[in-house]
């Protein structure tokens, strides 16, 4: 590599060997690093913001391995029973068990360790949520298209790992909080057909409470699920890697390039400096934010609980829709089948999950595209998926809601019957609603496009004909943004078909490929297409035609010209 | 192609415009190419990037700082018994967690600062491929897979094949049952309690019994069996901690005086509860959660968990929320020494519904 243009300000040179050379020729000579290295030390990743917020995902899981571990320590995950004679004297002579023992201990004995304990479960909430946002983005902007199905799948398991994790992260302290939770986890698994007594006995190693729980529990939240994690995080970069990262269209960002920064040594600093970032910002929550404070709850009894007792925000949904659930409970044969518990806290979330997980092979089935994608669409220029997660979000939300209804009733003086009855008819009403208003709204700012290309911005500059019209000036906007707004699909609407051939007969997949054209006639029929280079190059003669027409009329005016207070002449209104 | 994905991406790319081939054509508008570089302050005026250079390292500098300040918070504050406190916060938690903090932070800032400022911002242009291998990578690992099959002779010898299917299937077996033991099947535990005819309602602090004249109009009374608190002829609990705590989340109870005339007993409930006071389960039947509300005046008990609210006067019926059934009622009577006793267990398995609960 001799003499070739880099993006840096000088010459790589090479100096007299040093250490490190001799370090890496010595690694070099055993396993041939230099072949992947070579690819991979200047490789490009475009740069925007929304790009982040995956790694604010990745970096807070390196953090609760670290914070974990720590832990780890000091953490006794046994049930058996002790006599508390710690720090925290409220407790001296109770009776609880050594994980919420060793909790306190960690809390009020161990110098950082509440520090790292609420590190821990700020990064752990943190977590969950860079997910969830970064699944948003990754939906409403199209990257999870083709070729990147995979890594969509492996994105939403990622977020199901995260949220068994964090509930069995949260259930370790063994406080009342806790176990009310686990009461609620063993009342559902209780609710499944069949098996759900089994499912409880096996888990909890017999009855409620039962010895085991708390072992077993940190078996899974230590070991299991944080190397599921790791190892599909793992698939999940390196699949980034191999597809390298979508961009958004732009002049010179094709679907056969890459535009952006190397990733040494811009990157590993932007990078490897988030890190550092997302650390520091979890450290100063752990120190100035309290969360989980178990001492204040107690030990685990299965006679108490608190009023107001919420879990983590990212079972809210799941709680909301067991509070809101019909009273369904019904008798088959001599055996009961809990469905106000079966629904929405075992079905609701694998459905949830799985309509997820299958969206992109179910809109690729609508669209029939199965092109390769790797440039971004905006929100709008897909208004049915960005409608159908509105529609999910609106869903989610008023889930949420409703997993807060007491709460909501208290702070705002509602009833909570009202509430709930409320939210029984919004769950389904809502989330329609919801898709109306957002397809519509996009389609609308798809047509705000057209204006621009067709007719120029807005410039805010207010014209009076001679005859008293006023009108607003429009400008052409630039070449460079009117090419990043052009450079999406011309969709093609496709004809209804009737699914029988020209003699009337029904191909076999008629009843199939009639729903199919039906939905993807409902998917681009309403969408506003790019205008054609014609129709472009007509707007803009007659837009420059008009400004020729108009040209030497215009006054700027701020309508003190006929007050009396000054002339027209020297007017600088426009340099304001 | 000429093109060297190391070279900076220039006003005018060629690679990037009006790709025949690219899926979405640049029309209706040419692509115009990527936009010229602009330079920076600190490319061009030393003094700038003297100055960044300096901000940088100075950021850096304050990280260090705080790591030692961090060391100095660690053996300075005191936890445990006698915490060090600061404006009402735990000091030691406080000032390990903002020098802590501030380092990390700096030391992000600083890099990023870095990246920003001082290194180079010309964007690159890195070439796509697809997906996909090539269609000789294809066809030569197809070759080879088949070349290996036929090796091994996998289709020319069935009975060796289904063999080792049918052995690593069986293997199934082993990692199942040998799970069995995680814990023992549910038979009828579920439906069963520690009460028994005779034993006594206690108070769930204190072990007292109780009674019936110390249960106040619109009182609620959280109670328990005696036999958690019973001892046997050594002084010893006949119940462990651990055992109280699985029978526990069974057997607590509730116990609500009432105005005998506002309540409306089944008929073979008529003699289940002593002056008014009646005794349910404290274990909702949604999904196990203590119920604890009480409306005194509508007689209502309400769970906190997920609002199931049952009449206590009506049977201990469901009027709201998602709780499928009533909640049990402990047959309830006095005595020989006046103490409120259980008659006999629940009638029907208390908290949440479950498979086999009809049986």
């Amino acid at each position: 590599m001799s003499s070739i243009q880099t993006n840096g300000k000088t010459a790589a040179t090479a100096t007299k060997p040093s250490k490190a050379g001799a370090a890496a020729t010595w690694v070099d000579d055993r396993v041939g690093i230099a072949g992947a290295a070579k690819k991979n030390i200047r490789k490009v990743f475009p740069d925007h913001w929304s790009f982040m917020l995956g790694e604010i995902a990745l970096w807070s899981f390196v953090i609760l391995l670290l914070s974990g571990v720590f832990l780890t320590l000091w953490f006794k995950p046994s049930m058996a029973e002790v006599i508390y004679d710690g720090s925290y004297e409220q407790y001296r002579g109770l009776h609880m068990s050594e994980a919420y023992a060793s909790t306190l201990e960690i809390s009020f004995d161990v110098r950082g360790g509440l520090l790292m304990r609420q590190i821990h479960h700020w990064a752990a909430q943190l977590f969950i949520a860079a997910m969830f946002v970064h699944l948003l983005r990754v939906f409403f902007t199209g990257a999870f298209r083709k070729p990147r199905e995979l890594n969509w799948v492996i994105g939403s398991l990622l977020l199901l790992l995260g949220i068994l994790e964090g509930f069995t992260g949260y259930s370790l302290p063994d406080d009342l909080l806790s176990g009310t939770g686990l009461r609620i986890a063993d009342g559902i698994m209780k609710s499944s057909p069949v098996i759900g007594t089994y499912l409880s006995f096996f888990l909890f190693g017999g009855e409620f409470p039962g010895d085991v729980i708390i072992p077993r529990l940190y078996a899974i939240h230590i070991l299991l699920l944080p190397g599921l994690l790791l190892a599909l995080i793992g698939a999940h970069m390196m699949l980034l890697v191999y597809h390298k990262h979508t961009q958004w269209p732009g002049p010179g960002r094709t679907e056969q390039n890459v535009v952006g920064y190397p990733m040494m040594p811009v990157y590993a600093a932007k990078a490897g400096g988030f890190f550092f970032i997302v650390f520091g910002v979890t450290a100063l929550m752990g120190a100035l934010l309290s969360i989980n404070p178990v001492w204040k709850y107690g030990p685990y009894n299965p006679a108490e609980v608190t009023a107001g007792s919420q879990p983590d925000w990212y079972m809210g949904f799941n709680e909301g829709l067991m509070r809101i659930m019909p009273a369904w409970e019904y008798e088959i044969g001599g055996f009961t089948l809990p469905l106000s518990v079966f629904l929405p806290a075992a079905l609701l979330p694998v459905v949830l999950l799985s309509v997820v997980m299958f969206y992109p092979f179910i809109e690729q089935w609508i669209t029939g595209d199965k092109r390769e994608h790797h440039l971004l669409q905006r929100p709008r220029e897909a208004p049915n998926r960005t409608a159908f997660m509105v529609a999910l979000m609106t869903f989610y939300g008023l889930l949420w809601a409703a997993g807060g209804n007491d709460i909501l009733a208290v702070v705002f003086r509602l009833d909570l019957n009202q509430i709930t009855y409320f939210m029984r008819v919004a769950v389904v009403v809502g989330p329609v609603l919801a898709f109306i208003i957002a397809r519509r709204w996009a389609i609308s700012l798809q047509r705000h496009d057209q204006e621009k290309l067709l007719h120029g911005y807005e410039t805010g500059v207010i014209m009076r004909s001679p005859d008293g019209e006023y009108t607003e000036r429009h400008l052409p906007i630039s070449e460079a943004e009117a090419f990043t707004i052009t450079a999406r699909d011309r969709e093609e609407v496709p004809a209804l078909t009737s699914g029988e051939d020209v003699n009337g007969v029904p191909a076999p997949t008629a009843r199939k490929d009639r729903l199919r054209a039906r939905l993807q006639h409902f998917w681009y029929a309403d969408n506003v297409q790019k205008p054609t280079r014609a129709e472009l190059e007509a707007a803009r003669h007659h837009a420059q035609h008009e400004l020729e027409v108009h040209a030497g009329e215009e006054h700027a005016a701020d309508g003190h010209q006929f007050d009396g207070r000054h002339d027209i002449h020297g007017e600088e209104l426009r340099k304001h | 192609m000429t093109h060297n994905p190391d070279q900076p991406a220039l006003p005018g790319n060629e690679d990037a415009v009006n790709d025949p081939h690219a899926p979405v054509p640049a029309e209706p508008i040419d692509n115009p190419g990527l936009p010229a570089h602009h330079w920076r302050p600190t490319d061009v005026d030393p003094a700038a990037e003297k100055r960044a250079e300096r901000q940088v390292a100075t950021l850096f500098g304050i990280a260090s700082l705080m790591s030692i300040l961090f060391v100095v918070a660690y053996f300075a504050f005191e936890v445990g018994e006698d915490p060090d406190t600061f404006l009402g916060l735990g000091a030691s938690t406080l000032f390990l967690g903002l020098t802590l903090g501030t380092a990390l932070l700096l030391i992000g800032i600083g890099a990023i600062q870095w990246a920003r400022k001082l290194m180079s911002d010309v964007e690159m242009v890195e070439h796509r491929h697809p997906a996909a291998s090539s269609d000789e990578d294809r066809a030569s690992a197809v070759a080879a897979l088949r070349q290996g099959a036929d090796d091994s002779g996998i289709a020319r010898r069935p009975l060796i094949r289904n063999s080792l299917l049918g052995a690593l299937a069986l293997l199934g077996l082993p990692a199942i049952v040998g799970l069995r033991d995680l814990g023992p099947a549910p038979g009828n535990a579920l439906a069963h309690t520690v009460w028994r005819k005779g034993m006594r309602i206690v108070n769930d602090v204190s072990g007292t019994p109780i009674r019936p004249e110390e249960v106040e109009i619109g009182q609620l009374v959280n109670a328990e069996p005696s036999v958690f608190f019973d001892a046997d002829e050594n002084g010893e609990p006949i119940m462990d901690g651990h055992e109280v705590l699985v029978e526990k989340t069974k057997a607590a109870v509730i116990l609500v005086r009432m105005q005998p005339r506002d309540i409306t007993p089944l008929e073979e409930r008529a003699n289940w509860g002593v002056d008014g006071i009646l005794c349910y389960s404290k274990i909702c039947t949604h999904v196990g959660c203590p119920i604890s509300l009480w409306e005194q005046q509508s007689h209502h008990l309400l769970c906190p968990c997920h609002q199931s609210t049952f009449d206590l006067a009506d049977n201990g019926k469901v009027i709201f929320g998602p709780a499928g059934h009533a909640l049990p009622q402990l047959p309830m009577g006095v005595d020989d020494e006046g103490y409120l006793i259980a008659l006999s267990d629940f009638e029907e398995p208390v908290g949440p519904s479950y498979w086999e609960r009809g049986e």
